[in-house]
């Protein structure tokens, strides 16, 4: 079973409720680190990271310019502006490259070889029994989904080797590096606060994810501050709340030091062992069982 | 002209809040929420739409059934994984993963592969009670954020030409990736706004470091600094040390929830110890970038 953590908007408690999980979890699990433009999982499980980091690289052409007829079907062929023809030179902009390959399949004449950008590091460990997969985008690279596409890969060989559970934390936003993440999930639990904010977020997120027609549930992050509306919205659209973690400035505290929540206290650690059973619930399809369990 | 840009790279610390307050303190500006993919700020500044425009960017294929001789070429040459065929070799195109490279359209051998351009969002200018704003929403789950995001940014500036205004402010988004890049460029100034937690430091560097890679000037606010008053120091000794100037550090204060209930910049409730900050640090700013 894959479940990721998404949001909408930031902050609303993604990585506290994705760390939670990881060490209450009842199953050999895999966590994963999909926000690889800002990832901070690794700073609450602090993994014991393997040898085996790795570079992520996107193919991206290179130009043998004693080859090039200046014939401009590249220039068409790119829908990214990432190549230019001025006059007598063609001009190549790897940084605006999606590695379709269309300029390489197009070009008759063998001037365009294969070249590679570096898109960031992924990073593999593990926690005690449970492995941790990451990555961080390198610092300029405007493109996350193809470095969460190797991420995904390693994370399907793992499972598919190890047969475990995985863990997603998910990117903020409901553009297409969050569907990206949660795309293949079995599950998706959306995080929310109830401050005007969290909850114009939150609808975004379901509007946006409800299509992919999977099993959705909310946890409420810092209830009991903002409204109530947040509630109405869940029970109008037969929305399942999983869990509700209290507005407690001590759990901001415990977080600011990097502590993991569901440890800080008896009651907390049971909120977030009861959210593990509310998910099972809902994969499995039992949403009678939600809030039973 | 100047354009002055909220960032966090951490989602959550407080650029939206903290916008509105800019906005409501400062001179003559134009607004720009430049969070086109859940954008906030319109919650606190209630605008009136002047003008809606549609937004289209990029295209899509879309495989035309009838002329399809599933030959399989498309899905071979496909990078995205983003066309499949059924047990009855019917292929089609899934939107989601579509990149909008226009390899299947150009070498599929019957043509029969269309190629229609997506309507991605809508975008406004209007008015509020701070001054003119432009904003966005992009449809759920669609990509060109960061083409919307330079749409904006232009809008902006030919705006701020037109009413002779010096100042644009923008509400940034989260992360370091396209539409963070997108916003980037241009700026002159970028607030970086940070919590005392060992996520908001890690990100509050990675962000610095986007700002170094494009060369453009930033200074730092710490929000909830009484959170933690050790990851606070460490904080204040990274500006010091890296030569970024601390622009403010402001208490949790249950006072900037309270004003987003009510539809408010925090600095339009009752004189607070955060409000006196807030003005403090855009005076700093405006120091710093006249």
């Amino acid at each position: 079973m894959k479940i990721s953590i998404a949001s909408g908007k930031g902050g609303t408690g993604k990585t506290t409720v994705t760390a939670s999980l990881a060490t209450v979890w009842d199953k050999p699990l895999l966590a994963v680190d999909l926000d690889v433009e800002e990832p901070n999982l690794h700073l609450f499980l602090h993994p014991e990271l393997s040898a085996d980091t790795e570079k992520a690289w996107m193919e991206v052409p290179v130009l043998d310019a004693e080859k090039c007829t200046l014939c401009g079907d590249c220039v068409e062929m790119c829908q990214f502006k990432a190549i230019s023809l001025m006059i007598s030179t063609l001009t190549l902009y790897p940084d605006m490259c999606h590695g379709c390959g269309g300029c390489m399949a197009i070009c008759n004449e063998g001037a365009l070889g294969k070249g590679q950008r570096e898109l960031g590091t992924i990073y593999k460990g593990r926690v005690g029994g449970t492995r941790f997969l990451s990555a961080t985008l390198r610092i300029g690279e405007a493109m996350s989904p193809p470095l969460m596409e190797a991420v995904k890969k390693k994370m399907e060989d793992i499972i598919s080797r190890e047969g475990r559970d995985a863990v997603i934390d998910a990117p903020p936003g409901v553009s297409c590096p969050a569907l990206c993440a949660v795309m293949e999930s079995d599950v998706i639990v959306l995080v929310a606060d109830a401050t005007p904010f969290g909850l114009h977020d939150f609808k975004l997120a379901w509007e946006s994810f409800s299509p992919l027609d999977k099993p959705m549930g909310v946890v409420i992050n810092r209830a009991g501050m903002g409204t109530r509306e947040i509630y109405t919205f869940c029970r109008e659209n037969a929305i399942p709340i999983l869990a509700e973690i209290p507005f407690d400035r001590k759990i901001a505290e415990a977080y600011s030091q990097g502590r993991i929540i569901a440890e800080v206290s008896t009651e907390l650690g049971t909120i977030f062992s009861s959210l593990q059973k509310n998910i099972r619930a809902l994969a499995a399809g039992d949403e009678e069982e939600v809030g039973h369990a | 002209m100047r354009e002055i840009l909220v960032l966090s790279g951490k989602g959550g610390t407080g650029k939206t809040s903290l916008t509105a307050a800019f906005a409501h303190v400062s001179g003559n500006k134009i607004i720009c929420d430049l969070d086109v993919d859940t954008p906030d700020l319109h919650l606190l500044l209630q605008p009136t739409h002047e003008r809606e425009v549609q937004f289209y960017a990029g295209n899509e294929a879309q495989i035309n059934q009838e002329g399809c001789i599933s030959c399989g070429l498309c899905e071979e040459m496909c990078r995205y994984n983003a066309i499949h065929h059924d047990d009855v070799d019917a292929f089609s195109v899934d939107p989601i993963r579509c990149e909008g490279c226009k390899v299947c359209v150009t070498f599929c051998p019957e043509e029969t592969i269309s190629f229609p351009e997506k309507h991605c969002g809508r975008w406004y200018v209007s008015t509020t009670r701070f001054g003119t704003m432009v904003h966005a929403r992009l449809f759920p789950g669609e990509e060109n954020s960061g083409r919307l995001v330079a749409l904006l940014k232009d809008e902006a500036k030919k705006l701020a030409k037109e009413k002779k205004i010096d100042c644009i402010l923008s509400d940034g988004v989260p992360g370091v990736g396209c539409p963070v890049i997108s916003s980037l460029s241009g700026a002159d100034f970028v607030v970086i706004v940070t919590e005392p937690t060992p996520s908001g430091r890690h990100d509050l560097e990675r962000v610095v470091a986007l700002c170094r890679h494009f060369r453009t000037r930033a200074g730092i606010i710490i929000n909830k600094f009484d959170l933690n008053d050790e990851q606070s120091e460490n904080i204040e000794e990274y500006c010091r040390n890296n030569g970024y100037p601390l622009l403010a550090k402001l208490p949790h204060d249950t006072l900037v929830t309270e004003a987003m209930v009510k539809g408010l910049a925090v600095t339009e409730c009752e004189e607070s110890a955060i409000g006196t900050e807030i003005r403090s640090a855009w005076e700093k700013i405006e120091q710093l970038t006249r």
